[in-house]
């Protein structure tokens, strides 16, 4: 048995504490320096072709930032989406039904951009 | 008190346009705008692993008028999400809340999307060109 005031203490309305807002400052800290590093390696890699980004992928630091980027990129836009979405959509169903497709789509898109980044540099993909 | 007898705020036209609510909005389709560019990023990654000529369709893609003026788009609303977002991670401080460090905040924001994008579209013209 938990007293009222043990159960209200960390959260607030949204009923998960601090976590989601947390969450989204760390990501955002992770991803200056990773979103300034992609810009600037996407500059290097204008008008190459497949080979050569593959061959770029397949040097373990971009590989490695690279799923870092993805991680970082996908967690914090479902984060933000999903306020977005609870600002401005008022009908709970559909609501609901965005927040979850939205963290669905995200983390497909992770594991899609993950895999296809292992996949060039361990060299299995075609 | 039932919902329809509750006093309402002005609708938010009336209110006069201000550089910091402007940018607050933007700051939020900034957003929006980039999870669609990171989608193309996977759509990127996903052709440039499964083989030369899926690759080639993507980079002819973003090589098209269509395709270079969505780059331009997901640069503008990287560069201001990041500088407008370091911004908001100063604020998470406690710092430069009040309303002069607001409007000097705002304006080097303004600036640093401007510049950093310039920059990055120059470099990348170059680096096609050579």
């Amino acid at each position: 048995m938990r007293s009222p005031l043990g159960r209200a203490i960390g959260l607030g309305s949204a009923k998960d504490g601090v976590e989601h807002w947390w969450l989204q400052r760390i990501t955002a800290v992770a991803l200056a320096p990773l979103s300034l590093w992609f810009v600037i390696a996407i500059i290097r890699l204008v008008g190459a072709d497949a080979d050569s980004v593959r061959d770029w992928v397949g040097n373990p630091l971009p590989a490695i930032l690279l799923v870092l980027l993805l991680i970082a990129t996908f967690y914090h836009a479902s984060l933000g989406l999903q306020v977005v979405i609870e600002d401005y959509i008022h009908a709970e169903f559909a609501k609901l039904g965005l927040v979850i497709i939205v963290r669905l789509a995200c983390f497909a898109f992770v594991v899609a951009g993950i895999f296809a980044v292992v996949s060039m540099a361990v060299g299995t993909s075609n | 008190m039932r919902s329809a007898d509750r006093p309402l705020s002005p609708h938010l036209q009336i209110y006069r346009w201000q550089l910091t609510s402007v940018l607050s909005i933007l700051h939020r389709a900034a957003g929006v705008a980039l999870s669609a560019g990171a989608v193309l990023l996977v759509w990127w990654l996903v052709a440039a692993a499964s083989g030369p000529d899926a690759y080639q369709s993507v980079a002819d893609f973003l090589g098209s008028w269509l395709g270079l003026l969505l780059l331009f788009g997901w640069t503008l609303s990287l560069f201001y999400h990041l500088c407008n977002g370091i911004r908001h991670l100063v604020w998470d401080t406690g710092h430069g809340l009040d309303l002069k460090s607001t409007y000097l905040g705002g304006w080097f924001v303004v600036g640093g999307t401007g510049a950093f994008t310039l920059i990055a579209w120059i470099a990348g013209i170059s680096s096609w060109a050579s």
